[in-house]
């Protein structure tokens, strides 16, 4: 078992004081302060950035690309997320905020917001057609997806096997470049603009498939100050503005290449009727996706249950494996509060950012679909959207072997009785039961814990007074007569 | 040893903590690393088990062992007891009042729940002393 583990979430060392408050807020017990300095357990941690959220110290980072990576493909398109659109003021419009990203170096801009209608289509497709159990769960937040893999195995089949509007993004705005522009598909970077490192991940490790169809990923915090320059002077000089969206050279009717031949021709069919100047083609449809609830209203139709923040989500799995959501379709479940508006790398607080982008989906709602749905039946039919089954990851167990892995656990119970129970934090593991369950595991010690350690003092400091009284008969003090001779 | 013995004391209407016991269950599972159906079984069980103790008698244990090719479960409260096993043993059959069915509760579903998930289950119970019902789970390979 030497799988390595990619993670976004990282730690500044530097930084890092060893303060223990991010070893108490993570949903899967995944940090430890060892020496000082907090240690992500990398074959536990899913990248919900909740650490990153907490650290009073800014000592965990989430590792993304920069825009220089950009310089590495000839053609490069930005996939801003829909939870972007909500990061700014009431008056910033979405076309403005896309052309910012032509000004501020990108080739050309696609909208996740659009690929999340595809999605959506395609998810309403399979639950029209879908006959096992109930309720399926959205695959679109990868910390959930991750925490299912290790959590809830008997609920993998649950999850929805239909791609992320990111990776569709990825496809759509790749396969239309190497189309239109005559572009080989090396020479066609595009860059996912994220509001966490789970997606970040997603893209370097992805579980759902072999590769991700995305080459990078640039956080909004990292953009924001950058595009909101470019979007206040856009207000002032309406109309001016990059127009190369999507609007392609001539059109090469090369023969494809490359295995996802087909499919590539399918996404570029999708893509053909949207050519245009304006590149803000989504709908309230796509764009409320950014907002925990947004998928969901998209759907319609099903008895959905939405819920965000990762410990929420996780009441709400232990209810489905426990047979106890009759009723319910589709859930709709994300790591952060609020949705990916809350997401660790977005700038603005996620309850205004949550209204806003609400407000954009309304004003939005009714403008007509700009996606092709004979285009989409024919991609779904040929199994464009189609992911891989999620495998389990079976981290929490303490020995592969079942029977060493239980005479483990009885040790762990007992130890858990030995330490005080207070849940301090202070041996750098989360609490007591952990600490039990480190010990167990090989990688800490019952003297970690500040107390045991204390009796071991006390108990040790006993011994030696005790020693001391002991003189070698040999020196002959005969005035201590038989009292300091218990003996063992 | 390879086994492991887990004790939970449980209280009459308790519903704040209610479900705790089976979480915990659920999570030692997980650390024994015991094959996923018997997790999901096993979590049902326990689940259905703790929430009757809750729902319908005045407070009761929990007992689970863990043993490599068999885990189980027997859930013992002091009273009222079960008038009608087979009755209460029949799907949507509930004496849950309806403070209780408007927290989701009383479906009648919990006793014909843990029977699908165990591959042995045992009711005891006199009215007036108390109910004793016990689980047997086995994974598939050594079942
Ligand atoms: N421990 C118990 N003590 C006394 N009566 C019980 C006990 N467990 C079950 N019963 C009786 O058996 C009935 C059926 O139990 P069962 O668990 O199948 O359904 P429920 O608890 O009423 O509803 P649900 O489990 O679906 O929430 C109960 O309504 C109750 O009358
Ligand atoms: S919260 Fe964690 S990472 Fe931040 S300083 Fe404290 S121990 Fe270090
Ligand atoms: S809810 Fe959204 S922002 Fe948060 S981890 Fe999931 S995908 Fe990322
Ligand atoms: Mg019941």
């Amino acid at each position: 078992m030497t799988t390595r583990y990619f993670h976004s979430v990282t730690l500044d060392k530097e930084k890092c004081r060893g303060c223990t408050n991010c070893i108490k807020q993570c949903p899967n017990e995944a940090i430890r302060v060892r020496e000082g300095k907090a240690r992500i357990l990398e074959e536990r941690c899913i990248d919900c950035g909740e650490c990153i959220r907490i650290c009073p110290n800014h000592a965990k980072l989430a590792v993304t690309d920069t825009l220089e990576k950009l310089s590495e493909f000839k053609y490069s398109i930005a996939l801003p997320a829909p939870s972007i659109y909500g990061q700014f003021e009431p008056g910033v419009s979405i076309e403005e905020v896309l052309r910012a990203f032509i000004d501020i170096g990108f080739d050309d801009v696609f909208e996740v917001a659009l690929a999340a209608e595809a999605v959506t289509y395609a998810t309403r497709r399979f639950l029209e057609n879908y006959r096992g159990s109930r309720p399926l769960i959205s695959s679109a937040c990868p910390a959930v997806v991750r925490f299912i893999q290790i959590h809830f195995h008997s609920l993998l089949d649950h999850i929805v096997p239909i791609d992320t509007p990111m990776e569709v993004a990825g496809a759509m705005a790749k396969a239309w470049a190497e189309q239109a522009l005559g572009l080989k598909k090396e020479e066609v970077g595009v860059f996912f603009i994220s509001p966490c490192p789970a997606k970040v991940t997603a893209i370097k490790q992805p579980v759902m498939k072999e590769k991700s169809n995305v080459d990078g990923a640039i956080s909004i915090s990292l953009l924001y100050g950058l595009l909101s320059k470019r979007v206040s002077t856009q207000m002032k000089t309406k109309g001016v503005g990059c127009s190369t969206h999507l609007a392609g050279k001539k059109e090469t009717e090369e023969e494809s290449h490359g295995k996802e031949g087909h499919h590539r021709e399918g996404w570029v069919d999708l893509v053909r009727p949207l050519r245009g100047d304006n590149p803000f083609l989504s709908t309230g449809r796509g764009i409320g996706w950014g907002r925990a609830g947004g998928e969901a209203q998209a759907l319609g139709g099903w008895s959905i249950l939405t819920v965000d923040g990762i410990h929420n989500v996780r009441g709400v799995l232990e209810q489905v494996e426990r047979k106890k959501l009759l009723g319910i379709d589709f859930i709709e479940a994300q790591a952060c509060t609020g949705g990916c508006v809350g997401g660790c790398l977005t700038v603005q607080n996620p309850f205004v950012a949550r209204v806003r982008l609400r407000v954009l989906a309304e004003q939005h709602w009714n403008k007509r679909p700009a996606l092709d749905e004979d285009c989409l039946d024919n991609l779904i039919a040929a199994g464009a959207f189609t992911t891989k089954k999620v495998e389990p990851r079976p981290v929490m167990a303490l020995d592969e072997d079942v029977a060493r892995a239980i005479a483990k656990m009885d040790i762990l119970e007992k130890t858990v009785k030995e330490l005080p129970g207070l849940d301090c934090g202070a041996c750098g593991s989360p609490n007591c039961r952990t600490l039990a369950e480190d010990i167990v595991r090989g990688i800490a010690l019952e003297t970690d814990c500040t107390f045991k350690l204390r009796e071991r003092v006390k108990a040790l400091a006993e011994e030696m007074a005790d020693l001391a009284g002991k003189i070698p008969p040999a020196m002959g003090l005969e005035k201590t007569g038989g009292e300091s001779s218990e003996g063992k | 040893m390879t086994r492991i013995d887990l004790e939970f004391t449980i209280d009459a209407l308790d519903f704040v903590h209610a479900g705790e016991a089976a979480s915990r269950v659920k999570r030692t599972l997980e650390h024994v690393g015991m094959e996923r159906e018997v997790v999901r079984r096993a979590s049902i069980a326990a689940y259905e088990a703790e929430m009757n103790i809750v729902i319908h008698s005045v407070g009761g244990t929990m007992k689970v062992t863990i043993l490599p090719d068999c885990v189980e479960i027997v859930a013992t409260d002091r009273g009222p007891g079960i008038e009608d096993i087979d009755l209460a043993m029949q799907e949507g059959y509930s004496t849950a009042p309806p403070h209780i069915r408007e927290m989701g509760f009383g479906a009648g579903m919990g006793l014909p729940n843990m029977k699908r998930c165990a591959d042995d289950i045992r009711i005891e119970s006199a009215p007036g002393r108390g109910t004793t019902v016990r689980v047997i789970i086995r994974p598939r390979h050594a079942a």
